[in-house]
């Protein structure tokens, strides 16, 4: 593997746990959103704050990796990105600030009506940032970014690449969200919760499927090189993905919530590793390829350094943390 | 007369001279989402190790006191975490959306410092996870420690962000070949020669400011007459931090200040507000540059040159010695940096002021004028940070790599459109700091009602009182 394909590969593992484990924070959101009225929606809001409590703030770091490996492995085209996508980014970004601040005001809120007002604001964000971020991938995906960053600021995500992209990052992050509360209600003894998530985490995961497919016509004349990609090297991967969604349908079905979350996180890992491995060698797609956009050879040895550092270092405390969340301990009420 | 001659002229002139229209609202917006986050930076770098000496104290002695300081502090580091952590994100997504001039061909050369701070800021929020959510849940010598991990990367991310911009200041690590970036070195730019000591000034700086802050907080109670153990252990901790800090800065930023003329001769030009060349240097207190002229400052002979140059009569090279077009503004630059000073001077002359008397057997914290001075110490020791931080990056322009890139050229090519963007952040930043101050009080406001650990906004009790929209 050569040098900068070795930083991309970094990256992209940076991309799919962010999709992976901020997505599932994301779309608690989508469930805090639509639990219902404060005394109907408690019980549902509280699972929420203690099954992503410990958890979100190392989850939206992956964000930041993400963001500082490419600015420095592929510095042109992180400019030329920026540039072009300035407005869905900032809009993802203005949900990422507002979503952060208001979880962690609502935790310590004072009265319910403030706690009311941070949750509707967190749950709102919840669910405009992955839209965003899900357009930036579509215009990426679909060659709408130039290296030189004249990209239209408009058209560039407003196209049925992009929308769909939007719409399938929020479906897929409420499906693993729904995946994940699911198992953590009946762990904590919440049955009669859990059964209300699972129909629907079913219902969400059925329309999510259905968008998925529907998105597949428009791709083919929108965004020829990804399209081609997927039906070509990634076609594995698209079948892999297909038959995770519909291995954790079932499995949610027959109320088996632990195991479904491992096929969950499969199919979701499966998608975006297809979306990678079809538009490779792009990195901006029919615009620049990842071997020329790639910065210094010093640099991105140093950038593989630090990533097996970050092996080392990161990956030990992160899995103890996760352990601990799903430790008898920690499902006990909060002090 | 307004000949077309001479209105052509005038056009030609503006044309050269005018900046790119997305230039200052760029630069207002980076000042705001950064000056806001520097303060929370600051926190995140020094309070983790405040919490650890209490939480351990409280371990040692059995101490209910201290342990329940630092619960309450676990907590509030928690929203000033939560917080700084997404104002951290805007400033990344900010370098790429304000600055591609700069991200676009250094990104490379100075991306890899960011790569450790990333790092670090990682293990800062899986560790601050473990902790906030292990009270009660593993045993307690284990639980200790696992805020030290905070506070060690606290202090590595904080290296790492200041070895860019020390770069920035002192770039070094690449050459550029007919305008071409290459040999690029990543490693010198995070262990670039400046590097250390604007860590060392930016960290001293967050212990201040934390300290400060912190125990201002239970000067405030003791003015209110809780004069329980809880408030004076609460302002002694801190307070010890923030003493130690105060006094150590003043040598620390002497130390920093070396070769500034060799450096950054403009900078210190404007520090120093020396429009010409003196020998022996006055140091200049207070002051305006009007019309190339310095107006209304106290001068006090030999003590700028003693202080800038480490000699009785070497003299401040003055900015009559740079051309026109590299001067940065000077008036905010010289201004900022003597805030900077005043009030750390200030501050450090209180704390030895209250230690001193402290041996000789008299409590300052007896005196009401003295808790008022701690109260104000907090608001005054962020005036002086947000002034240092003003006084360097002010004083590098025009240029944002110096010597190297220009400001001007690493903007973007935003219109005035990004008018909207600041004024759409004002009204985030200050939402989230009212949301910040509301949460805050309300959690103190009901810590002092006696309750230990705050309810859930969720809980049963909560959920089950009346509707308020029915």
């Amino acid at each position: 593997m050569s040098l900068e394909l070795a930083v991309a590969a970094a990256l992209f593992v940076g991309v799919i746990a962010y999709a992976v484990l901020g997505g599932a924070d994301f779309g608690s959101g989508f469930f805090d959103l639509t639990a219902g009225s404060s005394k109907r929606g408690a019980e549902l809001r509280t699972l929420v704050d203690h099954s992503i409590g410990p958890v979100w703030e190392a989850n939206h770091v992956w964000l930041i990796y993400v963001l500082v490996i490419w600015w420095t492995g592929f510095p042109e085209s992180f400019a030329a990105a920026m540039s072009t996508l300035v407005l869905p980014l900032l809009l993802a970004l203005l949900g990422i600030v507002l979503r952060g601040a208001s979880f962690a005001f609502r935790k310590y809120a004072a009265t319910l009506a403030q706690a009311r007002l941070f949750g509707i604001v967190f749950a709102t964000s919840s669910i405009i940032t992955p839209f965003f971020l899900g357009t930036v991938a579509g215009a990426i995906a679909s060659g709408r970014v130039p290296l030189d960053g004249t990209g239209d600021r408009w058209s560039s995500w407003v196209n049925p690449t992009s929308l769909f992209g939007g719409v399938i990052a929020v479906g897929t992050c409420a499906f693993l969200a729904g995946t994940f509360l699911v198992a953590d209600a009946r762990r904590s003894g919440h049955d009669r919760l859990a059964d209300e998530l699972r129909v629907r985490a079913l219902g969400v995961g059925a329309a999510t499927g259905a968008v998925v497919f529907a998105a597949l016509v428009p791709l083919d004349h929108d965004a020829p090189t990804l399209a081609a990609g997927l039906e070509g090297r990634a076609a594995p991967l698209v079948v892999l993905a297909g038959l995770a969604g519909l291995g954790t349908m079932v499995l949610l079905w027959t109320r088996r919530y632990a195991v479904a979350r491992i096929t969950a996180v499969l199919a979701v890992a499966a998608v975006l590793s297809g979306w990678g491995v079809g538009q490779y060698p792009w990195l901006l797609v029919d615009e620049v390829t990842i071997h020329d956009a790639a910065g210094a050879t010093a640099t991105l040895q140093g950038l593989l350094v630090a990533v097996g550092l970050a092996v080392v270092v990161v990956v030990p405390p992160l899995a103890y943390l996760f352990k601990l969340t799903q430790s008898e301990e920690w499902s006990r009420p909060d002090h | 007369m307004l000949t077309p001659h001479v209105v052509t002229a005038t056009l030609a002139r503006l044309a050269t001279e005018a900046e790119p229209p997305g230039l200052l609202p760029a630069r207002e917006q980076m000042a705001l989402s950064l000056g806001w986050h520097i303060v929370l930076a600051c926190f995140g770098v020094a309070f983790p190790a405040m919490i650890f000496v209490m939480h351990l104290r409280g371990i040692r002695r059995n101490d209910a006191v201290a342990l329940g300081l630092a619960k309450r502090w676990a907590k509030v580091s928690a929203v000033l975490f939560a917080i700084g952590a997404v104002s951290g994100t805007v400033l990344s997504f900010e370098m790429g959306l304000l600055w591609p001039g700069l991200m676009g061909t250094y990104g490379d050369v100075l991306g890899l410092p960011f790569a450790f701070e990333g790092l670090a800021f990682f293990l800062e929020a899986i560790f601050l996870g473990i902790y906030l959510y292990g009270w009660g849940r593993m045993p307690a010598k284990r639980h200790v420690l696992m805020v030290l991990p905070m506070a060690i990367t606290g202090i590595i991310g904080a290296y790492c962000v200041l070895a860019v911009n020390a770069w920035m200041n002192v770039p070094t690590g690449f050459r550029l070949v007919e305008g071409q970036v290459t040999d690029v070195e990543p490693w010198k730019v995070l262990f670039n020669r400046h590097a250390f000591l604007q860590f060392a000034h930016m960290w001293v700086g967050a212990y201040m400011l934390t300290g400060f802050s912190v125990a201002g907080v239970y000067a405030v109670g003791m003015l209110r007459g809780r004069r329980d153990a809880h408030h004076r252990l609460g302002f002694l901790v801190p307070f010890v931090f923030a003493s130690v800090a105060a006094v150590t800065q003043p040598f620390v930023g002497h130390v920093l200040g070396f070769g500034l003329d060799e450096r950054q001769p403009a900078k210190l030009a404007a520090f120093e507000l020396a429009e010409t060349t003196e020998s022996p240097s006055p140091l200049r207190l207070g002051g305006i540059l009007v019309d190339g002229e310095v107006k209304g400052s106290i001068d006090i002979p030999y003590l700028g040159s003693l202080i800038a140059m480490n000699s009785p009569d070497k003299p401040v090279p003055g900015l009559d010695t740079i051309p026109e077009e590299d001067h940065p503004p000077v008036n905010m630059t010289h201004l900022a940096f003597q805030t900077m000073v005043g009030i750390g001077t200030l501050l450090a002359a209180a704390v030895v002021l209250f230690w001193f008397q402290r041996r000789r057997g008299r409590d300052l914290l007896e005196r009401r004028w003295f808790l008022r001075f701690v109260a104000a110490a907090g608001p005054l020791a962020v005036i002086a940070l947000e002034a240092g931080w003003i006084a360097t990056e002010v004083g590098r322009q025009p240029w944002i790599v110096y010597d190297v890139l220009r400001t001007t050229d690493a903007v973007g090519d935003y219109t005035a459109s990004l008018w909207w963007l600041l004024g759409i952040s004002t009204v985030v930043y200050t939402a989230m700091t009212i949301g910040a101050v509301v949460v805050l009080r309300s959690m103190a406001r009901r810590w002092r009602a006696g309750d230990a650990d705050l309810p859930s906004p969720y809980a049963p009790e909560v959920a089950a009182a009346p509707e308020v929209e029915a």
